[in-house]
């Protein structure tokens, strides 16, 4: 998509270099602003990694190979202002040392590559992405739309710079002085190839480069993902806990079975089952037949009544039937745990660290 | 056997990196076009690729083609590396969008091949794109070849461009060269650890975490630069030194390429 020279007409390569010039001059001062002494280097050296990346042969579904522009993962990491400025930049260096792109042209390629295309990426990355969490696979699907739809209103951006040649610059026998071909043809060989395998080129690198910072470097996806839900915000959230929701449930429901089970736990007695015959017996059994105390030990007669329990053997005094009443039980336990663990967390988050 | 994406990035980086290399040393040499002062070179070539531009007569594209062949003979820029490097990338992109415009473009015939005929506008307007194409690539190539980077940036500083731009392009260019090099290790590391053919999903994977790790390492460079940059007094201004002195050849210089490129616009009009 880079315009070389001869291609577009005086005018146009005029209008396009005026129509380039603000957003430079906003993204510059926008930089300078935010970043003062560091946008230099940043911005070269940001704009040096785009130079670069626009050399990567890169593999394309179909055995295929394409060249992307950056500019989908240069409005993602670094926002929209610092990448039209880098990728102009680059797109400058490309033109003025390498030839590849023209120097009247270079206005026109800016405008479409750096200025729409980041413009573009950034939106539609943001409005997708919207508060996903930085590593959820909506920020890659973003990413992968984002550039794909980006160098695709570049190139028609090109396109209709193209089609509109032949009407404004002709001689007098008609013959076009630039490019040659009305809007009818020059839309559509541009689009195709773009849409096909420019398009993917410019997906497969920024869904790729988002997807390995999600696993590598997660911080740098924050610069434009101010409203992003941390990790930490969502894992608590209802779905990723429903089902232990719903186990938690089951168990309470199933806890009026513990009713059938028989006799007393091992060690768990009441200092009056020491006197009662039938519980002595089973005392007896469930200790290797080893005949307990005739009456409660002191310690434990004495220790018993320092705390009375609001819900006695999980059986409330209000309550006739037991199975109800070890269902309130466990609700009530269930709830009193979480309320406690609520607090504990919300203590925690008020005051960090 | 055909290379894998592997090979070719790393080719494509090596092309560039031979494509600079050989730039320099023609800037070093002693070619007519090096001896000139520098704002007098860029003000003049880039004059001359605004005449291209600005042309609508074939004929005076052509001399100023000639012209362009002629400055790089005396210059040391010989004519195969402007074919191998310039005109013969230049003509199969430029070609290949120019030969459909030979039958496509309405007009009066000149001749048929098959069911395709081609118009005398046709060629006229495809040979507009080849010529104008193929000649400012020329020019802009000469300014490469025969300019040190750093000395353009200053120049195009003293012709009126802002120092911010031309204190990131001097420092991009720079570490162009830097990252250049990190790439290529990276590559050339994976490659020597790779047995066998990556499967397509494998390869683009490969790709896209190479250009993340290459971006986390852009921008850990980029803080280093920021700190070595403050250490040594930097608090926000650019400050550009100017050290070129006109002689009288630049004064004759200047003249000529002020008369060639008012002679190519007078003579380009329609």
């Amino acid at each position: 998509m880079h315009i070389p020279d001869g291609y577009l007409g005086p005018s146009t390569c005029l209008a396009l270099y005026g129509g380039a010039a603000p957003f430079w001059y906003v993204a510059l001062r926008k930089m300078k602003r935010a970043l003062h002494t560091r946008a230099f280097p940043l911005l070269s050296l940001f704009s040096a990694f785009s130079f670069i990346v626009m050399m990567f042969n890169l593999p394309l579904p179909g055995g295929t190979t394409g060249h992307a522009t950056g500019v989908g993962i240069a409005s993602i990491a670094l926002g929209p202002w610092a990448s039209l400025l880098a990728i102009s930049i680059a797109l400058a260096i490309q033109a003025l040392f390498f030839g590849d792109g023209g120097i009247t042209a270079l206005g026109a390629n800016c405008f479409n590559m750096a200025v729409v295309g980041s413009l573009i990426s950034y939106g539609v990355y943001r409005a997708i992405a919207g508060r996903s969490s930085l590593q959820s696979r909506q920020r890659i699907i973003a990413a992968g739309a984002a550039g794909y739809i980006a160098i695709n209103i570049s190139a028609l951006a090109a396109a209709i710079e193209f089609g509109i040649q032949p009407a404004l610059y002709h001689d007098a026998a008609g013959t076009p002085l630039y490019a040659p071909y009305p809007l009818h043809i020059a839309v559509p060989a541009m689009m195709i190839g773009h849409l096909t395998i420019a398009g993917l080129a410019e997906l497969v690198i920024s869904a790729g480069v988002v997807a390995y910072l999600q696993r590598a470097d997660p911080i740098l996806l924050r610069a434009t993902a101010p409203n992003a839900i941390t990790t930490a915000t969502e894992a608590p959230g209802w779905k990723s806990l429903k089902p232990l929701w719903v186990t938690l449930a089951i168990l309470m429901i199933l806890t009026p079975f513990g009713i059938l089970a028989a006799g007393s736990a091992w060690g768990e007695w009441a200092p009056e089952d020491f006197t009662h015959a039938a519980a002595r017996s089973q005392i007896a059994a469930a200790s290797g037949n080893h005949a307990p105390p005739v009456t409660a030990p002191a310690g434990l007669q004495r220790l018993s009544s320092f705390w009375t329990a609001p819900m006695p053997r999980y059986a409330p005094s209000f309550l006739r039937s037991p199975s109800f009443g070890y269902l309130l039980s466990a609700v009530a336990g269930t709830g009193v745990i979480i309320l406690v663990f609520t607090l504990a967390g919300w203590m925690s988050g008020r005051h960090p660290g | 056997m055909r290379p894998g994406f592997i090979e070719r990035t790393i080719a494509t980086f090596l092309t560039a990196a031979e494509y600079t290399a050989g730039a320099e040393t023609m800037a070093a040499s002693k070619g007519a076009l090096q001896r000139v002062d520098p704002r007098v070179k860029v003000a003049g070539l880039l004059g001359l690729i605004v005449a291209a531009a600005l042309s609508r007569r074939l004929e005076t594209i052509a001399s100023l083609f000639a012209v362009a062949i002629l400055l790089a003979l005396a210059s040391g820029v010989s004519p195969v590396r402007l074919l191998r490097w310039v005109w013969w990338p230049a003509l199969l992109f430029t070609g290949a969008i120019a030969l459909p415009a030979v039958f496509l473009t309405p007009g009066n015939p000149a001749f048929s091949l098959g069911p395709l005929t081609a118009t005398h506008q046709g060629i006229r307007s495809a040979l507009f794109l080849i010529a104008r194409a193929e000649t400012a690539v020329t020019y802009s190539a000469l300014l490469a070849f025969t300019t040190p980077w750093p000395w353009a940036m200053k120049a195009l500083r003293t012709l009126g461009c802002p120092a911010a731009l031309v204190a990131i392009l001097g420092m991009t260019f720079r570490y162009i060269f830097v990252i250049l090099g990190t790439a290529a290790e990276m590559f050339e590391s994976r490659q020597s650890r790779t047995v066998g053919r990556l499967e397509g999903p494998e390869r683009r994977r490969m790709a896209s975490a190479a250009a993340g790790a290459l971006m986390e390492k852009s921008l850990q460079l980029s803080s280093e630069v920021h700190l070595a940059m403050q250490s040594r007094g930097y608090r926000g201004e650019v400050h550009i030194l100017h050290d070129f002195r006109m002689s009288a050849s630049d004064w004759l210089w200047l003249a000529g390429f002020v008369t060639l490129t008012g002679m190519a616009i007078w003579g380009g009009r329609g």
